[in-house]
């Protein structure tokens, strides 16, 4: 290089090393003085800036001059841009918002538990759900863990603070099902027929729901199924009740997807071996096959279908309590089909379309005889079909409010035969709603809305108004106060005999608070609930029925205290009150007790892969009818208390390819007694003690899970 | 005298003009050099152990992202920015924090595919990614998350068979997974071996380009054979 190309070159280069360096200084922090490190600021477009140091402070050196736009940006912090002067040199305090997002905001929980992966903050995930010890992988009796919901195990459903167990409905995506559970036998309640494993999203309401649902006096389970699977895969299971095998294809481009499920249980060669209190006659035998399909219709539109089909036949010999020394024969077989068809869309501008169809028919043919008495058997035959549509649109209002108005129709066909007799009636009814999530501020919401119902059979209309309001306080806790009227038909039975019914009433009051941290929950509610046109069966058919039902619930989860373990404990004080059906007067129910509490506690052991889970339950006694005592003692009595502990372990591994689970779980390891009630012949000379028909259950199964994903295949083969 | 002037003239402007000239090109240049510069001295250290603390990656990842905003058309600053962020994001011992951290190591990943698609390296750090939420709660997460990542570098590997870091990620993937759900010590050695002839034989398109994993994969390949 030329001596003159030198002295060019230091020519052009001198301003920009002779310029003056600037330095910029300051400190950020949040909102109440707190410093934040880790916060990125930038001088925009340039690469000059730095990184605050634990005290929240920061200094970098700029070549730049005059005015300039500073940037600061942190995870979870709302970015800011200021303008300064690069020349001013003055020392600068920046304060960054919160970002206001999703997780941040307050949500409606007053009265409900959620257990969704994809929501945070929520209560329990899904999985929490199969691995509950004692629940047998049953969706609602995981959730009879849960605040609010009695230990009721010798009839189906939920029995939510003081209702009955048909005061709970269960929907899945919004649409009602009407059978939710296998038919049962006398004290023997059927489980829940929907796999866990359907859903992505599970919400247990114990009260105070929203207005986009009704006709459930008391609860509501709401169940939202999953969109498309991970991957392909196919499944076998094997237990000692029984088999099942499905495959789930998921197309090359990811839009669609179908599956096909069956299963076959059969529970004679287990009661060969362990026997039962009272002997089955027949079966127990349940034939059950499911198909889905699923498809995106665009980036934003879903397609879902779900169908179900089940075939049940069961039955017991008994002792007779009515005529000693005979036998009392009761056969019961059940065809049941569910289809559920929904599909949503955004519409554009905020809006959102969901539209859905449903149809399920029910039978339930019964035969029941007492064995080598010459009386007529009781030959019963109930047929319940439902055909129900429902749309709704939904407009997002700024960032988190949201308006919903929506339909519903069902039609609904009610058959029964009594030895013959018939009692027919069908029913259309419509529904019309609108509810609003108001965000004030994104720590206050409110939830305002109605519900309009006509029952042709009942030829009534009601209007139920529902409100709820929460508030947080900070980042883990809020308060929540719900108020709600809630109607519902009088079941089938009663209307059958008397289209002159009107509609039941509930009226909610909650008020909770919720603390909701990383490794804990915790959370305390207050309800009280009135009950008025309540049916009453005498002196006749009427709806001069009421009550109320009052109380307070805790739960606390904690995550962290124990490594790799996490448990539960919730309570429930219910104090409670009825008159229906042939009550003389207003008394404690004989479904309701006053101390519901469960542990449900479980621990991973990583080493061996396997998941240990224990559940423990109480509840104190419940009301019984004894009709030995006078009127006035009515429903007087009470039952021994109820204890159940319950163990679980299962062993994750992989056999082959397949991801394999082996489940063992013990039901009542303990062998504490448990008594339900009594039934009393009708001199009132003998009783006979409502106890479960197996006290001790052992289950032992092995599901086997395989990925048919070639990719994954060549991978695991690397 | 006219003729001197007017050539003096004529050199003054030759030499205005060529000093004009000079002083754009070299600023063209000089930011190019400040480019380079900027980005040698941040990926020099990629490896280095004491780059491998959340705070200093955070620091790392902030200046990436300076980087990328003040150059906006390039793709490696947002690569090597949501690199270092989903390697803090991995590192967290508070994994609430994972999933913020990991949205903006995405966030700025798609900016990064935005200006360079189908890029094998990109998959690997959208790999990494997705096994960092999976960290956040593995059982019911595991089967998500798990999948994705492998899948991911299976695309990885379409994209560029001989890229070192597909067959580093998936050693890890075998190393550190449970035996159970498909780990392996000894198949993470062998794809470990692997990785090492591909790094030997990995010429990275320029000094910036990515390159960094190799003395991780000795690590791993030493734990594998314990």
């Amino acid at each position: 290089m030329s001596s003159i190309s030198r002295y060019l070159y230091l020519f052009i280069f001198t301003p920009l090393f002779s310029l003056a360096q600037s330095k910029i200084s300051g400190k950020v922090t949040d909102a109440k003085k707190h410093p934040l490190p880790g916060v990125n600021i930038a001088l925009k477009g340039s690469y000059d800036g730095a990184t605050t140091t634990a005290d929240g402070s920061f200094t970098f050196t700029t070549s730049a001059t005059g005015d300039q736009v500073l940037s600061a940006t942190l995870t979870n912090y709302q970015p800011l841009e200021l303008k300064i002067n690069v020349s001013a040199g003055e020392q600068l305090n920046i304060v960054l918002k919160n970002a206001v997002n999703a997780l941040r905001v307050v949500t409606i929980s007053a009265g409900s538990f959620e257990a969704s992966d994809e929501k945070k903050g929520t209560v329990l995930k899904p999985l929490d759900i199969v691995t509950t010890a004692g629940a047998g992988a049953d969706i609602v009796n995981a959730i009879k863990t849960l605040p609010g919901a009695q230990q009721t195990n010798d009839r189906e459903g939920l029995f939510v603070r003081g209702g009955t167990g048909y005061e709970t409905q269960t929907l899945i995506d919004g649409m009602l099902v009407r059978n939710p559970f296998y038919s049962s036998l006398p004290d023997i309640p059927g489980r829940g027929r929907f796999s866990p494993f359907l859903f992505k999203g599970t919400t247990f309401s114990s009260g105070g729901y929203s207005a986009q649902y009704g006709q459930g006096l008391s609860s509501a389970l709401i169940l939202e199924s999953i969109d498309l699977p991970e991957r392909s895969s196919s499944s076998v299971g094997v237990s000692v009740i029984g088999v099942n095998a499905g495959i789930d294809n998921l197309s090359k481009d990811k839009k669609t997807s179908y599956g096909i499920e069956a299963d076959y249980t059969n529970l004679a060669p287990y009661f060969n071996v362990i026997k039962p209190k009272n002997s089955p006659n027949q079966g127990p035998e349940i034939i059950g096959t499911s198909v889905n399909f699923r498809h995106k219709t665009s980036r934003t539109g879903m397609l879902k279908f779900y169908g179900y089909g089940n075939w049940t036949k069961m039955g017991f010999n008994s002792n007779s309590l009515e005529y000693p020394g005979y036998t009392e024969s009761f056969k019961l077989r059940n065809n049941n089909a569910y289809t559920n068809m929904t599909y949503r869309e955004n519409l554009g501008h905020d809006w959102h379309l969901y539209l859905g169809a449903s149809f399920s028919t029910n039978t339930d043919n019964i035969n029941a005889d007492t064995l080598l008495k010459n009386l007529t058997p009781t030959l019963i035959k109930v047929r319940s079909d439902l055909s129900q549509t429902r749309v709704m649109f939904y407009k997002n209002l700024g960032r988190f409010s949201v308006l919903r108005l929506g339909g519903e129709y069902q039609y609904a066909e009610e058959r029964s035969a009594f030895n013959g007799n018939n009692a027919n009636y069908s029913d259309n009814y419509t529904a019309a709603f609108a509810e609003s999530d108001i965000y004030f501020t994104p720590s206050f919401v409110g939830r305002v809305g109605g519900r309009a119902e006509y029952s042709s059979v009942l030829g009534k209309m009601n209007f139920a108004p529902r409100v709820s309001l929460a508030y947080k306080v900070n980042n883990y806790s809020q308060f929540s106060v719900a108020y709600g009227d809630y109607y519902q038909k009088p079941e089938p039975q009663y209307i059958r005999f008397d289209r002159n019914l009107g509609y039941m009433k509930a009226t909610h009051y909650i008020v909770s608070y919720q603390r909701v941290a990383a490794d804990y929950t915790f959370r305390t509610e207050l309800f009280y609930k009135k009950y008025t046109d309540l049916v009453k069966t005498v002196p006749s058919y009427n709806n001069n029925g009421g009550g109320y039902a009052q109380g307070v619930e805790l739960f606390w989860r904690d995550r962290k205290t124990i490594k790799n373990a996490d448990y539960w404990i919730s309570y429930s004080y219910l104090d409670t009150k009825r008159d229906y059906l042939n009550y003389p007067f207003r008394v404690q129910p004989d479904f309701a007790a006053n101390h519901t509490a469960s542990i449900v506690y479980k621990h991973y052991l990583p080493k061996i892969t396997t998941n240990l889970g224990v559940t423990y339950s109480f509840a104190s006694g419940r009301p019984y009818y004894n009709p030995n005592q006078p009127v006035d003692k009515f429903m007087s009595d009470r039952t021994m208390t109820y204890n159940a502990l319950g163990l679980s372990a299962s062993y994750l591994t992989s056999i082959r390819k397949a991801f394999t689970i082996f489940v063992l779980s013990v039901s009542n390891v303990l062998g504490n007694k448990q008594v339900f009630g009594y039934h009393y012949s009708t001199d009132g000379l003998r009783r006979d003690e409502v106890v479960p028909n197996v006290p001790r259950f052992i289950y032992l199964g092995m599901f086997m899970n395989f990925g048919i994903d070639r990719r994954q295949d060549v991978i695991n083969n690397l | 005298m006219l003729l001197i002037t007017s050539n003096h003239n004529k050199m003054k402007r030759l030499f205005l003009a060529l000093l004009l000239t000079g002083t754009v090109a070299t600023a063209a240049m000089a930011q190019s050099a400040q480019y380079t510069e900027a980005m040698t001295k941040q990926t020099a250290d990629l490896d280095s152990s004491s780059t491998f603390n959340p705070d200093a990656l955070q620091q790392k990842g902030n200046t990436f992202e300076r980087i990328a905003d003040a150059e906006k058309s390039q793709w490696l600053p947002y690569y090597y920015a949501a690199y270092t962020q989903v390697m803090q994001a991995l590192m967290m011992k508070d994994k609430s924090q994972v999933d913020p951290v990991a949205d903006r190591a995405e966030g700025n990943l798609d900016k990064a595919e935005a200006l360079n698609p189908k890029s094998s390296e990109i998959a690997c750090v959208r790999s990494l990614i997705a096994t960092a939420r999976l960290t956040v709660d593995p059982m019911t997460r595991g089967q998500k998350y798990g999948a994705a990542a492998a899948e991911l570098l299976q695309q990885a590997k379409t994209l560029n068979p001989e890229n070192p870091r597909v067959y580093m990620l998936q050693g890890q993937s075998l190393l550190y997974t449970p035996e159970q759900f498909g780990g392996s010590k000894s198949q993470a050695k062998t794809t470990l071996e692997l990785a090492l002839e591909k790094f030997a034989a990995f010429k990275p398109e320029s000094s910036i380009a990515p390159h960094w994993g190799e003395p991780y994969t000795r690590m791993m390949l030493q734990a594998s054979q314990k």
